[in-house]
Order: structure tokens, then C-alpha cells, then sequence
């Protein structure tokens, strides 16, 4: 049924229809709201669920570390300085393979405080073995969400689903609510492979000398590989029970364009509304929204953006010393093509400030006028000069 | 597509007013977005909320910058909050007061509509009589200066979602709606 939700409540929602087993989680904002509802949900008895109440986000991933190694689904959700303090925990959860779900709400990082939208969290945790989706409306959000249970539990990995803070946490809007029926049809209980049971003991995560631990490694990234061919597979029956999908990236209008913006999260959507405009105006351009970032698409990047021109690059995010995140693995994947596109990297909205049409708009002339990058990254928006010392 | 901002204070129910009138434009066939002000919310001081509203997806997700009309739930905000900011020319501005303001030609460029929506807050013991929360006779009031979202949906969106006093709220609603002053284009009434 469609209602009007919340960004946040659609990932509630999800959850409710997931019917997790263990919730844990520790508030903060952006976030709270998610578990917010889930915790009403438990206690009301809607949802049949044990909601560990912690005292850190170190120690709500440890309880669903916990919670999951005994084979039952786990969920929960953090942002920022949160999602930070669990950082030593996400590597367990994934070396351990544990199909975990996280909802990550965009935050940027302090100092200074700030509880806007900011990519630069979850890229932070990139190397963890997490597999990250990134989400451009409500409705995304509530189906990866579902989806994402699993995709963990096909691939035995944790798997943080992304939005933005408030442009998509904090807005209402009408999303399509699976009956519970119809969720139960496309994710059964969760049958875990292995798990700790009093009536069968084992030991799990022992000591793993050099004699074995490259191919533990190794075959995380064997199930991280996989996992693209898995999320379409569950894609497909998604579609056929629901009508949606989305792909690790969506392709529009890249066919025939000369300069391809590439986007993740809400500016995925605003960007849209310029593509449409820019059409109109005779502009050969196109969108590569960006999904997964975990696994990286490779394949699905070099398909659609090989025979462009320039590709524009907006990272709300930044690795300093460095440059736009996305840009950085974008390059690095088609820079041994024999024919690839000029990659502009432009950074913007950093701190929640506002992506508009006309910050997308500036950014595409900007790439259609240049013959070349400026630089590894170009900052837009900035306010000149800088207030002095 | 049209654009709203709700100017209020904080503890008034000026979020969930923004988030209300969506649902009520939505059961009228609108697909809709509604949004708080991103940032820190306190007791009194002023707050805002966005609507927007369109017949088919609603794509841009930023803030509101240039909007179609404004309501004001709190008349004391006129003083100090530029609530014209980036107002469209020849939009409604909605204000809760008694009476027009005084300084009628500041707004010569919009249409201007008011409701006593203290008062009928406060005759429907919505809140205290210090405190009065005036969102749902704002929602009535601005149903009827739109001419849409129906009377019914607003009611259907304040039966559905608001947990306290459901009926008080729904009866505030009509009495704003029935109450509302549409002094229309506000140049006009100056001139006149």
C-alpha cells in the first residue's frame, strides 16, 4: 500500500517486513529515527524482535556479532562518529561472514560539528569487506533494504545499505509498503550454513596463521565478486513480486552521450530532473547512477561510460590528500582501456551543503567548456576569497 | 510543481503541518515531498517546513528556495523572520492573526489571507491557553485559501495521524476553513 513516510521509517518498514531477530543499536542523529520506530515496533509487538538497547555503537555491532553467529537475522543502523567508534567491529563482521544489515545514514565527520549530509563515513569503511549500496529515494531504500537481507544471507557478507542524511532520512514521501505476505514470499527465514549450537559445538574465528589466512581473504573477495551476480538474481524475483529494480548502476540516456554525470544517493535524483532539461536544451549528455560502490561495478562502468567523451564525477565526500572518492576508483578502473573518457572529478555538498540543479548545471558546462581537468578535484561552491585568519 | 514554506515556532506543530498537508494533498492525487528545516530544533524559536507538491514524481531532492506561498502560525515571526524571503509574486501568504497586519503595503506584491487560529485553538483546547497548537486550524485554513487539497482529506490526513484529541483537531480545521479572510492580492486592498 502506498503511504507517506519518512526516508528513515521506509528503512523501519523494511525491517519490520525482514522480521529481524536481533535489533541493536546505539541513537544518533541522522539516524535515530530508524531505530526509533523499530524499538516501538518491538515493544508494541508488531515486530517479534529483540531490541538490545547499548552503550556505544563499538557495542552494538558486537552484540550482533554475537547475535548473528548464532544464525539468527541482525539489523542496525548508525551515521558518523557512530559508524566510526564500530570501525575495529566492521572488519570482524565481514572476516567472520556474518550477514549483518546496516542502514548508514550519510553524516559528515567533526570537527567542526556538523550533522548534515556527507558521504565521507561509509567510503571511510570501504576496505572493511562491507558490501555498500547507496540509495536515491525512500522507496530505494526500503527495497534495498529488504533486498539486503538477502544478498547477505546469499554471500555471507555484511551489507550496509546508504542514504543521505535529511534530503532523503528526513523526508516524507509516498513509498509502495510491501504487505507483509508478499515480503515473506521473496525473503524466507534465514537458514544459516553454520552457527554456534550448544547441541553441535564448534569454534569460530581461531587463529589463522599465514598457512591459511590468505585464503580466508581470498575467499571473501571470491563471495564480494559474487555478489553483483547475486543482487541482479535477486533483483529479478524482486521484480517480479514488486515491479522495481534498480542494478548496481543505472544507466540514462549514456547511449549516445558525449559527457556522462556520474552520481550517487540523492544527487542521483536531483540530477535527473538536469539531465531532463539538458536534453530539451539539444545537450548530448547522460547519468551514471552509482549503486554499489561494494563490490565496485567495474564491468558495468567501463559498459556504459567507455565511448563518452568526459565523465563528471560529483563526490559528496573527500579523502584528503587525495580526492573525490568515486572519482578516485573510477579512474583507477578505466585507466587501462585503450579508448576511455576524460574523468572530471568535482566536489560538492560537503557538510549538507546544498546540490542544486544549478550546482549540477554549472558542473556539466563546466565540463563541456574544459579540455581538460583543472585539477585531481574541483571544488564547487566554495565561498572566495576565505575568511581571513 | 508548487512549492510551500510553514514559518512557526518550535513546539507548535509546524513539521507535522507540512508533513499533514502532504498526505492530505496525497490522498488527493498529488505525489508529494515534505521536509523540516535540516538542523537543530528548540522549543520557541522559529522553525520551517516545506511542501511540495506535483503531479508526477517529484525529483529535486534540495532545500526550497523560491516558494509558492508561505503560512505563518505564528504572527509574532513577522517582526523578526523575513517570511517573503524568495516568495514567488502574486503568492498566498497565510498568516494566524486576528486581523491583517498593519504594515499591509510590505506584502504589496502577494495575496494575503489570516485566521484567528490561536483563538480556535485555544476554543478547542488544542494545547494551553499559553501554549495553543494551531496546526491543524492552519491546515484548514490553508486547504481553503488553496482551494485544495478537499476539506475531507485534511480531515482524513488529521482522524489517521494525529494521536491526541482527533476530533477537537478535525472540528478546529473546519472552523478555520469556514473562518479564513481571503483579503486576496494585497495591492489591490491597499489601493481600495
Amino acid at each position: 500500500m502506498k503511504k507517506v513516510v519518512e526516508g528513515s521509517h521506509a528503512v523501519s518498514e523494511a525491517v519490520r517486513l525482514a522480521r529481524a531477530d536481533v535489533i541493536s543499536a546505539y541513537p544518533i542523529t541522522p539516524q535515530t529515527h530508524i531505530v526509533e520506530l523499530l524499538s516501538e515496533y518491538c515493544s508494541d509487538g508488531t515486530l517479534n524482535a529483540k531490541f538490545l538497547r547499548v552503550e556505544s555503537e563499538h557495542s552494538a555491532m558486537a552484540a550482533l556479532i554475537g547475535a548473528a553467529s548464532a544464525g539468527v537475522r541482525t539489523f542496525t543502523a548508525t551515521s558518523s562518529q557512530g559508524l566510526a567508534l564500530m570501525h575495529e567491529l566492521l572488519h570482524w563482521a565481514a572476516g567472520a561472514r556474518l550477514p549483518i544489515v546496516m542502514a548508514e545514514v550519510n553524516r559528515a565527520l567533526a570537527p567542526g560539528w556538523n550533522i548534515w549530509t556527507e558521504q565521507t563515513d561509509s567510503l571511510a569503511q570501504r576496505d572493511t569487506g562491507w558490501i555498500q549500496l547507496y540509495c536515491e529515494d525512500a522507496q530505494e531504500a526500503l527495497d534495498t533494504t529488504l533486498q539486503a537481507f538477502r544478498l547477505a544471507e546469499t554471500v555471507y557478507l555484511p551489507v550496509m545499505v546508504v542514504l543521505d542524511a535529511f534530503f532523503l532520512s528526513h523526508t516524507y514521501e509516498p513509498v509502495d509498503i510491501p504487505e507483509q505476505e508478499e515480503a515473506d514470499r521473496f525473503l524466507p527465514p534465514f537458514k544459516p550454513a553454520f552457527q554456534l549450537d550448544t547441541q553441535n559445538p564448534s569454534a569460530f574465528n581461531q587463529l589463522a596463521p599465514p598457512n591459511v589466512y590468505m585464503e580466508m581473504r581470498r575467499s571473501l573477495q571470491d563471495a564480494m565478486e559474487s555478489a553483483l551476480d547475486v543482487l541482479d538474481t535477486i533483483e529479478d524475483d524482486y521484480e517480479k513480486l514488486f515491479g522495481r529494480r534498480y542494478g548496481a548502476v543505472e544507466a540514462v540516456q549514456c547511449d549516445d552521450a558525449d559527457i556522462i554525470l556520474v552520481t550517487s544517493g540523492t544527487v542521483t535524483s536531483t540530477s535527473r530532473l538536469v539531465l531532463r532539461q539538458l536534453r530539451e536544451k539539444g545537450e548530448k549528455v547522460g547519468l551514471l547512477k552509482m549503486k554499489a560502490f561494494r563490490p565496485f561495478p567495474f564491468e558495468a562502468l567501463r559498459k556504459h561510460t567507455a565511448h563518452a567523451k568526459k565523465l563528471a564525477v560529483i563526490d559528496r565526500n573527500f579523502s584528503f590528500g587525495a580526492g573525490g572518492i568515486f572519482a578516485q576508483e573510477i579512474r583507477s578502473a578505466l585507466c587501462n582501456l585503450a579508448r576511455r573518457p576524460l574523468v572530471f572529478g568535482y566536489v560538492a555538498g560537503l557538510g549538507g551543503r546544498d546540490v542544486t540543479t544549478d550546482v549540477i548545471e554549472d558542473i556539466y558546462w563546466r565540463t563541456k567548456t574544459s579540455a581538460h581537468p583543472e585539477g585531481e578535484s574541483i571544488w564547487i561552491g566554495l565561498h572566495q576569497p576565505a575568511p581571513a585568519a | 510543481m508548487i512549492e510551500v514554506r510553514f514559518h512557526g515556532r518550535g513546539g507548535q506543530g509546524t513539521v507535522v503541518a507540512s508533513i499533514l498537508m502532504a498526505k492530505a494533498f496525497f490522498q488527493a492525487g498529488y505525489y508529494v515531498q515534505s521536509f523540516p528545516l535540516f538542523g537543530v530544533e528548540r522549543r520557541g524559536a522559529p522553525v520551517e517546513a516545506y511542501l511540495r507538491l506535483d503531479k508526477t514524481k517529484i525529483l529535486v531532492r534540495t532545500n526550497v528556495y523560491t516558494p509558492d506561498h508561505v503560512v505563518v502560525l505564528d504572527p509574532t515571526l513577522l517582526e523578526g523572520v523575513d517570511i517573503t524571503r524568495g516568495l514567488k509574486p502574486g503568492g498566498w501568504i497565510l498568516i494566524n492573526a486576528p486581523e491583517a497586519p498593519p504594515n499591509l503595503h510590505t506584502y504589496a506584491d502577494y495575496k494575503l489571507a489570516h485566521v484567528d487560529a490561536t483563538r480556535i485553538a485555544i476554543r478547542h483546547r488544542l494545547g494551553t491557553r499559553t501554549h495553543p497548537i494551531v496546526n491543524t486550524a492552519m491546515m484548514g485554513a490553508f486547504a481553503r485559501v488553496l482551494g485544495e487539497p478537499p476539506l475531507e482529506a485534511v480531515m482524513e490526513a488529521i482522524r489517521e495521524e494525529v494521536p491526541a484529541k482527533p476530533e477537537a483537531n478535525m472540528a478546529a480545521a473546519r472552523e478555520a476553513y469556514e473562518s479564513v479572510v481571503l483579503l486576496g492580492p494585497v495591492a489591490e486592498a491597499v489601493s481600495a
